[in-house]
């Protein structure tokens, strides 16, 4: 039996089906992703679970117990909200310690845990500050410590790293699969960045419309999309003659389907290449390995593997 | 140095200088002038009008009680206001919008027009509300309302409320949406949110609405004339009074002076307190 059960889950907002009968299953310790474009229902999904939106239709079960019959405030979840939602009026430790004292944890104890997750978190040194004196991403910590620190048998994360810019969110990502995996929480993260829901979590769920259209590990949804929506929402693909490939797929070799190059952009670490052939327009991606590569307006042939 | 930016605001300076300071420094110079009841007003330097103000218990009473009706609606005010702002801010669309309009609905009528409303409800023997409740034997005589501090701090508190309002609803927009789901979840019950999470933050919010409040009950005059009469003045009645008609002129600058200094006093001391113990938390 899952951990945790999402049961043709639905809601509607008046006429609009936010959430479309949604099924998933959680194992224990394991790190989800709900991805989708804006306004697919992941945050609404979220809600449902929190307790914070009532199901129009559907069942929650956390170890075979209906959650739905469960108050929020004893759902023993850890939340860490898009805003973060923290209280401005109470020091870091403050912030952290307020689920302990609801919890009725003692003094003494409280102290302990809070240094615990603060040092997990790598934020010891600033527990004594407000909120508002903390930059974005230590004020993002602040909020995953709160959430962490009443050991909540599932972690629920909106869109945490959004307001990050990108080496620090990179950075976020690489620490909470870190802590993830120490502590490990089942985690259900919320995003529409799909490179953050492939790099972080062990399955993910591709949303669209309030409906689940695959769920799965990231390389089997990456590598075997179920539907041209999943396919491109995951990367880039191209179309060439009746099937789907990936563009890193593609090399440039001695015989093949013929082109021209028409536009390569340097990218760092690789070049992309867009390609006029006989198929139409092809997008290629080729690794930067430090070898000349086709120029713009060199004639190149394209070969590639079909995938099974 | 640029000039743009002080010209610009010449016009506004020149009308604040024209129509607040030099009144303003009219009547300071006013109130060290001497009087007397055949001579009228004889423009000397006398510390007179002064020395009365500040040494007759008579205008200690005046004082205090001004201040003490001040504080009683403040309190008043705080009370129903805060919660009022609240119910307000978590009611949906069609209704918050009605009801904010009969919050706001006594800045929109006269002063004079409302407290003689509750001049009618609850003056003397022929009041509405007195009349009723003797009628259903709930009271023997009429409730003092009339010449009375109570009916004073209520008619004021009843006046001054949507500044409270609007101060507190002001702090409340600033919360952020989640910040109550946020300790919900962390297991607080609805009585810990309120008081834990949302009072703090409303907090200066409160205490600024306070502030006018005070300031505006402490001064108010229409109010406390329609109700104190003759027979119960505050500060701001008695100016009028030696003003209009003892006609002591100087007696009744040295009032207005003193009232005016210490509401500075009282409201720059308290603004800087709040600043000082929020600007670290909501900078
Ligand atoms: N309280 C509400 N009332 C009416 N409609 C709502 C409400 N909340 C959400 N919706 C609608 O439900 C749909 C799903 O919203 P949801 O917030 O779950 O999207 P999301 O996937 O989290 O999007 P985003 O990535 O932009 O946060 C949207 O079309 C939204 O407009
Ligand atoms: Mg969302």
């Amino acid at each position: 039996m899952a951990f945790l059960t999402l049961e043709k889950l639905t809601k509607k907002f008046g006429t609009h089906l936010a959430v479309d009968g949604l099924s998933l299953d959680v194992e224990k310790g394991e790190f989800i992703a709900l991805l989708g474009p804006s306004g697919c229902g992941k945050t609404t999904t979220l809600q449902m679970i929190a307790g914070f939106v009532e199901p129009t239709a559907g069942a929650i079960r956390l170890e075979g117990r209906d959650l739905l019959a469960t108050k929020p405030a004893k759902r023993g979840l850890g939340i860490v909200f898009q805003s973060y939602a923290l209280f401005p009026h109470m020091t870091v430790a403050g912030n952290v310690a307020f689920g302990l004292e609801m919890q009725g944890v003692a003094p003494a104890e409280r102290t302990k845990r809070v240094a615990e997750t603060l040092d997990l978190v790598g934020l010891g040194a600033f527990s004594g500050r407000f909120p508002r004196q903390m930059s974005g991403g230590q004020q993002q910590r602040v909020a995953l410590a709160r959430a962490l620190v009443i050991r909540p048998n599932i972690l629920l994360l909106d869109e945490p790293l959004s307001n990050l810019d990108a080496k620090l969110r990179e950075e976020m990502q690489i620490e909470l699969r870190q802590i993830q995996r120490t502590v490990g929480t089942t985690t259900i993260l919320v995003t529409h960045d799909q490179a953050e829901a492939m790099a972080l979590s062990d399955r993910i769920v591709v949303m669209n419309q309030g409906r689940a259209e695959q769920i799965g590990p990231p390389h089997e949804a990456y590598e075997r999309p179920a539907t041209p929506f999943v396919a491109n929402f995951l990367g880039k693909t191209n179309l060439v003659n009746g099937s789907t490939v990936r563009p890193e797929k593609i090399s440039f070799g001695p015989s093949g389907l013929a082109g021209k190059v028409r536009t390569r952009i340097f990218q760092g670490n690789h070049w992309l290449y867009q390609i006029d052939t006989d198929g139409g327009l092809v997008t290629v991606i080729r690794q930067n390995t430090g070898e000349a590569m086709p120029v713009e307006g060199a004639a190149v042939h394209l070969v590639w593997t079909a995938t099974p | 140095m640029r000039v743009a930016p002080y010209l610009l605001s010449l016009p506004a300076l020149l009308l604040f200088a024209g129509v607040v300071i030099v009144p303003l420094v009219m009547t300071v110079l006013l109130s060290f002038h001497d009087w007397g009841q055949y001579k009228g007003i004889e423009p000397v330097f006398v510390l007179k009008n002064w020395q009365e103000v500040l040494s007759d218990s008579y205008f200690h009473e005046m004082f205090w009680r001004t201040f003490r009706i001040a504080f009683f609606v403040t309190l008043l005010a705080a009370m129903f206001g805060a919660p009022e702002a609240y119910i307000l801010n978590r009611m949906k669309s069609p209704w918050r919008g009605l009801f904010l309009l009969v919050i706001l609905g006594p800045l929109l009528i006269s002063v004079v027009a409302r407290t003689l409303g509750w001049a009618l409800l609850f003056g003397g023997n022929s009041g509405l509300v007195n009349k009723a409740l003797i009628s259903m034997g709930l009271i023997s005589a009429p409730l003092p309302f009339m010449f009375t501090e109570t009916g004073m701090v209520v008619a004021l508190a009843h006046v001054l409320m949507p500044y409270m309002v609007l101060a507190v609803w002001a702090a409340l927009q600033r919360l952020d949406p989640q910040i109550e789901n946020a300790a919900v979840a962390l297991g607080a019950g609805p009585f810990t949110v309120l008081r834990r999470i949302v009072l703090p933050q409303v907090m200066p919010g409160i205490l600024s609405g306070a502030i006018i409040v005070f300031a505006l009950a402490a001064s108010a005059f229409a109010t406390p004339a329609i109700i104190g009469g003759r027979r119960l003045k505050v500060a701001s009645t008695l100016a009028y009074d030696e003003f209009l008609n003892t006609l002591n002129w100087p007696l009744g600058a040295a009032v207005a002076v003193l009232l005016l200094v210490a509401l500075i006093a009282v409201v720059v001391g308290a603004s800087r307190l709040v600043e000082r113990r929020y600007a670290q938390v909501f900078g």
